[in-house]
């Protein structure tokens, strides 16, 4: 062929080095993974006990105590007796039809994984509001986390750890982390400079000005991240029952493959359910916190 | 309000230079060679602002912006010291060096002897804690806490028992007028009473020295001056050392001891309010007080001539004696029991010289009405209407200080300057 092939065609490693990168690569990982897998996963097990205790708190209880206490709940979050009752509605629904187990699996999941998303997300937002390099440095980060398919990021969540409950705790709050981040670090930068300042001219400590000045005040924005975090925890379920994670995301996966027509619409209308209750409550309680401001 | 004003005027007129009454006294803050200039390279446009470089072409050729230059100024214990100036001229940059909010690009900040740079950020915790309590242009206010939380934050930042914080926050509360306002947010308060809780707030930790941002600029003209007299009275009880930012020159002329006018970070004049009115430096200080009711702003005693002749005599013949001495054709008439008319020359010319071992009598003199020294001008342009001669001016004791002549008047209260007083010009 003619030397100025290149012209035409990219020019392109040949198969041999392509496969040695490949196996440079996934000799290393494998090696790493070999030998970090245990303690990796040893570091997790509290995690998985928590998990698995949790889920079985909620499938072990009988299903009134479990209904009561959520409408107890959404009732002491929004104040509204009508979201109240629609709890309850909702979830005696779901279990008339047959799908009170995986609703189960699939909320202490949720709630785990959006419980902490909430404790790293927080910490590490209160860090990007503090410092402009800080902020620099992750946003590009979670910029990343949330365009890349969530797919791709299962991959070596997967090799390291296998399938199971874990890997897809982990693949939910990697997916579902950011929104509370961003908001934490936004809604402490926009707290009133001069509200600060009082703060400060007054001799308030660094703590003293977070807990008692920066966090209050940046609540009403934490509390619409955290509302985000839990609506993409809940979009994530579906993809995280892929990889062995119960709940209602596999008999969905189970209908698509199989084209159970039924089976797939009412297992996505639980999920709706959920996230419109979830939603709900998460944003009645922020709009609660915003009153206490003394705002609008 | 009079009696505030006046007892400040006194001390300030018997010192003739034009300078600070407290002046035996050490001063509590002192600005030296202080300098702020915003943007990354502060240290380096620094030469050039030294160098004599304007705001204006810094900014043009740099991007940085000259807050401060080269500010030097100290602060009295237990005076009220107003920095004045227009918007944008650096009076909110300047007050917040005091408590070390903005860290200075140059210069030193002392206060109550000790340098303020030099504090380590415990220190300087402290020092704010317990030195110097502050007032904020827009409030300040925390709005997740009630009023009362918000009136015991200083204490509680400070550790103060529970139970302590809330029977000084109540104190404090009822004493700005806002009883049955606790347990209210400041969202649901109004402006002015939000401002009456940002003093309350300052006023609760009990510092001795006050920072007071265009603290009354956000309020109306009534509540404004309910709020000024509430502060006068106050600072009357309490003694504190206030620092006072406004762009009022009638609220500094009210409140101030002392004042000083910033004009695009720089300090164009320092002096007390009846300094600034009568000799203002510059085009700029001029602008601000032309539009000042003087009438309103000057006492009696700040305008009125000393020099006057003081007849003390018994008898005829010893008046028509002292009145020779002076150049004036006419005299007060004091005895042990003050004041009490003028003679004339015309009058003693008509007496007999035989007649001139006769007892003074009050038959013989003129009743011409005497001023109060601390009297607002305002209050004596209708005696001086009707009266040719001019007024005796009376100081607390009685005794008969200087006059009131019409000429005087009209110079001060005509809209230029008077005429001797030669203008000195800093800026071209
Ligand atoms: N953080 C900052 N960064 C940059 N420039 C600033 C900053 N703070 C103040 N300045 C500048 O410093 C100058 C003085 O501002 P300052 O707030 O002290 O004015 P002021 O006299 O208090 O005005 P006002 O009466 O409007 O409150 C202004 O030119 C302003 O642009
Ligand atoms: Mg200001």
């Amino acid at each position: 062929m003619s030397d100025s092939s290149w012209l035409s065609e990219i020019p392109q490693l040949d198969r041999h080095q392509l496969l040695d990168i490949r196996k440079t690569l996934d000799g290393a990982y494998r090696s790493f993974s070999r030998e970090y897998g245990d303690n990796i996963e040893a570091f997790f097990d509290p995690l998985l006990t928590f998990l698995i205790w949790f889920e079985k708190l909620l499938l072990g209880s009988p299903w009134w105590l479990v209904v009561a206490v959520l409408a107890v709940f959404a009732y002491a979050a929004s104040r509204s007796w009508k979201l109240t009752v629609g709890v309850a509605v909702a979830f005696f629904l779901i279990g008339f039809f047959g799908m009170w187990d995986n609703t189960m699996r699939t909320m202490s999941i949720i709630l785990v994984s959006t419980l902490l998303a909430i404790l790293i997300g927080i910490p590490i937002g209160i860090a990007m509001s503090r410092s402009d390099r800080v902020q620099s440095t992750v946003t590009p980060v979670l910029d990343i986390m949330q365009t890349m398919p969530a797919f791709v990021y299962l991959i070596p969540v997967v090799m390291l750890l296998g399938i199971g409950k874990i890997p897809g705790v982990i693949a939910v709050i990697i997916y579902a982390v950011p929104p509370v981040i961003r908001l934490t670090n936004l809604g402490i930068r926009l707290v009133d400079k001069e509200v600060l300042e009082a703060a400060t001219a007054y001799g308030a400590s660094p703590t003293q000005r977070l807990f008692g000045v920066q966090l209050p005040l940046a609540m009403p924005n934490i509390m619409a991240g955290i509302n985000q975090t839990i609506m993409m925890a809940l979009a994530m379920v579906v993809i995280a029952s892929m990889i062995g994670v119960k709940g209602l995301g596999q008999p969905v996966l189970k209908s698509i493959t199989n084209q159970y027509f039924t089976l797939g619409l009412m297992n996505g209308l639980a999920i709706v359910a959920l996230a419109i209750i979830f939603d709900r409550i998460s944003q009645s309680y922020a709009k609660r916190t915003l009153q206490n401001l003394g705002g609008h | 309000m009079n009696s505030h004003k006046n007892s400040r005027s006194n001390e300030s007129s018997s010192s003739d230079d034009t300078h600070c009454p407290n002046k035996s006294k050490t001063p509590l803050i002192r600005i030296k060679n202080l300098y702020k200039i915003f943007g990354k390279d502060e240290k380096k446009i620094l030469e050039q602002v030294k160098a004599g470089k304007s705001k204006d072409e810094i900014l043009a050729e740099t991007g940085h912006t000259v807050g401060l230059s080269n500010i030097n100024l100290d602060v009295y214990p237990g005076e009220i010291f107003v920095i004045m100036g227009l918007s944008g001229s650096g009076k909110s940059t300047l007050i917040r060096h005091f408590n070390r909010l903005i860290e200075p690009t140059a210069g030193e900040i002392e206060v109550a002897g000790s340098d303020v740079m030099q504090l380590s950020s415990k220190d300087l915790q402290d020092f704010r804690r317990n030195k110097m309590s502050m007032v904020f242009q827009r409030f300040g206010l925390m709005p997740h806490r009630t009023v009362l939380e918000n009136i015991g934050y200083g204490l509680q930042v400070q550790g103060v028992k529970k139970a302590e914080i809330k029977q000084k926050a109540t104190q404090w509360l009822e004493t700005v007028g806002l009883d049955g306002y606790a347990n209210q947010y400041p969202g649901q308060l109004s402006g002015g009473q939000q401002q009456r809780v940002g003093l309350a707030r300052a006023l609760c930790t009990d510092a001795d020295i006050l920072l007071m941002d265009e603290a009354f600029s956000a309020l109306d003209p009534l509540i404004r001056s309910e709020m000024q007299d509430q502060l006068i009275e106050l600072q009357e009880k309490l003694h504190k050392t206030i620092v006072f930012i406004t762009h009022d020159l009638d609220e500094a002329l009210r409140l101030g001891d002392r004042i000083a006018i910033l004009r695009d970070g720089v300090l164009v004049q320092q002096g007390t309010p009846v300094d600034i009115l009568l000799n203002p430096v510059d085009d700029y200080v001029e602008a601000f007080v032309k539009d000042v009711n003087r009438a309103r702003a000057l006492t009696v005693e700040t305008v009125m001539q000393p020099q006057i002749c003081r007849i003390s005599a018994e008898t005829i013949g010893e008046a028509v004696l002292q009145m020779r001495k002076s150049k004036e054709d006419f005299g007060y008439v004091v005895n042990k029991d003050g004041y009490q008319g003028v003679i004339t020359q015309d009058t003693l010319d008509n007496v007999e010289t035989s007649d001139y071992s006769n007892v003074l009598d009050a038959s013989l003199l003129e009743d011409v009405p005497a001023v109060q020294s601390d009297a607002l001008i305002e209050t004596v342009i209708p005696e001086m209407l009707d009266n040719i001669l001019p007024l005796p001016v009376l100081n607390e004791d009685g005794e008969v200080e200087g006059n009131l002549c019409r000429s005087t008047l009209a110079d001060v209260l005509s809209d230029q300057p008077s005429s001797e007083e030669d203008k000195k010009s800093t800026y071209a």
